[in-house]
């Protein structure tokens, strides 16, 4: 990585915490110790279950709501400010603001997931006493839902970089609520003839396949992952993330800031 | 300027406790105007399928959540001793449509579905329907299918039915070794001798632990008992038809062309009481018979012999 891309990505990440956006992780704790403590008295047997799905969860709608609501203002908000100019006016490269900014928010959610993952293991440790080998798994659904983060980023960053930023947040709320039906529009094309069926194949291949990415369930009933998924999970996660960024700095590079 | 602040400060203190304390007490005031129908007897969604399409793709969460809701409505309805549970198979099938893993939603779910009420809701079909649908996604689960035979056993009375399903459990990889022995307990009950020796046998044979090995060989001797005072009693009714009276031993073994006097497995002799029924020696050295025990005999712990 470039001086210039890290510069702009440690920016990016002090930023998002003065911001004041890891104070989410009050929330958080407070949610998950909560659940720890209240859901053995009012349900039955599920005390485990309900740690890893909704510490899980949470991690998951927590990271998706910073990833968008901060990646749709990264540049939008530069612009107003009158930023970006003093930004551009040095030796850097708009493409390279593009990738600093990325990662800067992409390391701001994985320092805010790490935070989260230690909430969830202690919460885990509360109700179980022990841990177990199967516990192992639950990080590995963490690192898919950083591959989801990553592939959110992109997208609003995409969106950032020609759309205002309410506008942007309904695009990439859209794409995640579509992403989530991925497989059902998969199915639906398959029933689909003729030409509907080139469009939904189309559609279906083009948004983010995130439920490709949520295995909280299977972690949460200890089902074995197996190496060749986390393998193509991540090699898709950085291929769309690649492709979305592509387009985003594709759109940068040619857009009109006077 | 700053004491102007620290009253301003004041005043908004005790004006936010204040209206937090009012909003609860009318809330409070609401809830008792309001009609008796709880939010627990509502389902405002019964589709399985639409809440999973819903839940965008935390279907665990949300099963976990429809879970806690089940424990909570069955909880108050038994509670209130309430003899209609409407919406609890929809809860049910709801939380196991989102979680199909969720074994406890199966396990206790039955056991609140089965029983009549107030005990349950009384839908031992439901709760086997619940149980089948648990077996499908769960096969290699073994409790399910202990779950399942003991509604059969203790709802429907079907014995022969919980055999089926405690056999076809013990044939899970690692169903717990009392699932061969359940199965033979209810093909016994079920009047199924044949079967309940073959099962006995096959937890004699496979059983490592030798509580469990003692215990069929109890229940294979309880099981020759009840079948030769099955087929005693027969002889008896056939011989009193014939001459109107009940026979004595002897008489039955002229009669029946038997090799000799017949013996249980501790080589006692079986006895005929004057109103032809058919009686072991010392039953209590048959801890699991269900025939051939004297009127009124009110069986103790049982005893274990050792057959080595």
């Amino acid at each position: 990585m470039s001086p210039r891309i890290a510069y702009i990505a440690a920016n990016t990440f002090r930023e998002a915490v003065r911001d004041r956006v890891l104070y989410n992780l009050i929330a958080f704790t407070l949610l998950l110790s909560g659940a720890a403590i209240f859901v053995g008295q009012i349900s039955i047997d599920i005390e485990r279950l309900v740690v890893i799905n909704l510490g899980l969860t949470a991690v998951s709608l927590f990271g998706v709501v910073i990833a968008i609501f901060i990646g749709i203002g990264l540049v939008s908000k530069e612009i107003e400010k009158r930023t970006l100019y003093t930004v551009l006016s040095r030796p850097v490269r708009r493409w390279e603001f593009i990738v600093g900014k990325f990662f800067g928010l992409a390391g701001t959610l994985v320092v805010n997931t790490f935070f989260m993952a230690i909430g969830v293991f202690g919460a885990l440790l509360y109700v179980t006493h022990k841990f177990s080998k199967p516990d192992a798994l639950i990080l590995v659904a963490l690192y898919f839902i950083i591959l989801e983060f990553l592939v959110i980023c992109s997208l609003a960053l995409l969106f950032s970089s020609f759309s205002s930023p309410l506008l942007s947040a309904v695009f990439a709320f859209s794409l995640f609520v579509i992403g989530s039906f991925a497989d059902d529009l998969r199915g639906f094309a398959g029933m689909a003839h003729g030409l509907t069926r080139w469009v939904a194949t189309g559609a279906a291949y083009l948004v983010p396949n995130f439920s490709a990415l949520n295995v909280i369930s299977a972690v949460a009933h200890q089902q074995p992952m197996s190496s060749q998924l986390i393998l193509q999970n991540t090699l898709y996660a950085l291929f769309y993330s690649a492709m979305a960024l592509s387009g985003a700095v594709l759109i940068f590079e040619r857009r009109n800031l006077k | 300027m700053k004491s102007a602040r620290q009253r301003t400060t004041v005043i908004a203190a005790m004006s936010l406790a204040i209206s937090m304390a009012a909003s609860v007490l009318l809330l409070r005031h609401i809830d008792r105007l309001r009609p008796q129908a709880s939010i627990e007897d509502v389902l405002y969604i019964n589709s399985p399928k639409t809440i999973k399409r819903a839940s965008l793709g935390f279907d665990g969460l949300m099963a976990c959540i429809y879970w806690t809701r089940t424990v909570q409505y069955f909880g108050h309805r038994h509670f209130d001793y309430a003899h209609t549970y409407n919406e609890l198979a929809p809860l049910l099938e709801i939380t196991t449509t989102l979680d199909p893993h969720l074994l406890p939603a199966y396990q206790f779910g039955a056991s609140f579905l089965a029983p009549k009420p107030p005990g349950g809701a009384g839908q031992p079909e439901r709760a086997i329907q619940l149980m089948e649908y648990g077996i499908q996604n769960n096969p290699d689960n073994w409790q399910l299918y202990y779950n399942l035979g003991f509604v059969y056993y203790t709802e429907l009375k079907d014995y022969r039915k919980a055999s089926e399903v405690f056999e076809r459990g013990s044939h899970v990889p690692n169903a717990h070794p009392f699932m061969k022995i359940l199965a033979a307990q209810m093909a016994m009950h079920a009047g199924d001798f044949t079967t309940a020796r073959m099962l006995w046998s096959a937890t004699y044979e496979t059983a490592r632990e030798a509580t469990i090995r003692q215990n069929a060989v109890e229940h294979l001797r309880a099981v020759q008992v009840d079948e030769d005072v099955t087929h005693l009693e027969a002889l008896v009714t056939e011989f009193a038809q014939r001459n109107g009276r009940a026979p004595n031993m002897a008489e039955l073994v002229a009669a029946a062309h038997l090799k000799g006097i017949p013996v249980d497995p501790d080589g006692d002799a079986y006895k005929i009481t004057p109103d032809g029924r058919v009686l072991v020696e010392t039953p209590d050295d048959f801890p699991f018979i269900t025939k051939g025990l004297p009127p009124g005999y009110k069986p103790g712990p049982p005893k274990f012999h050792n057959h080595s």
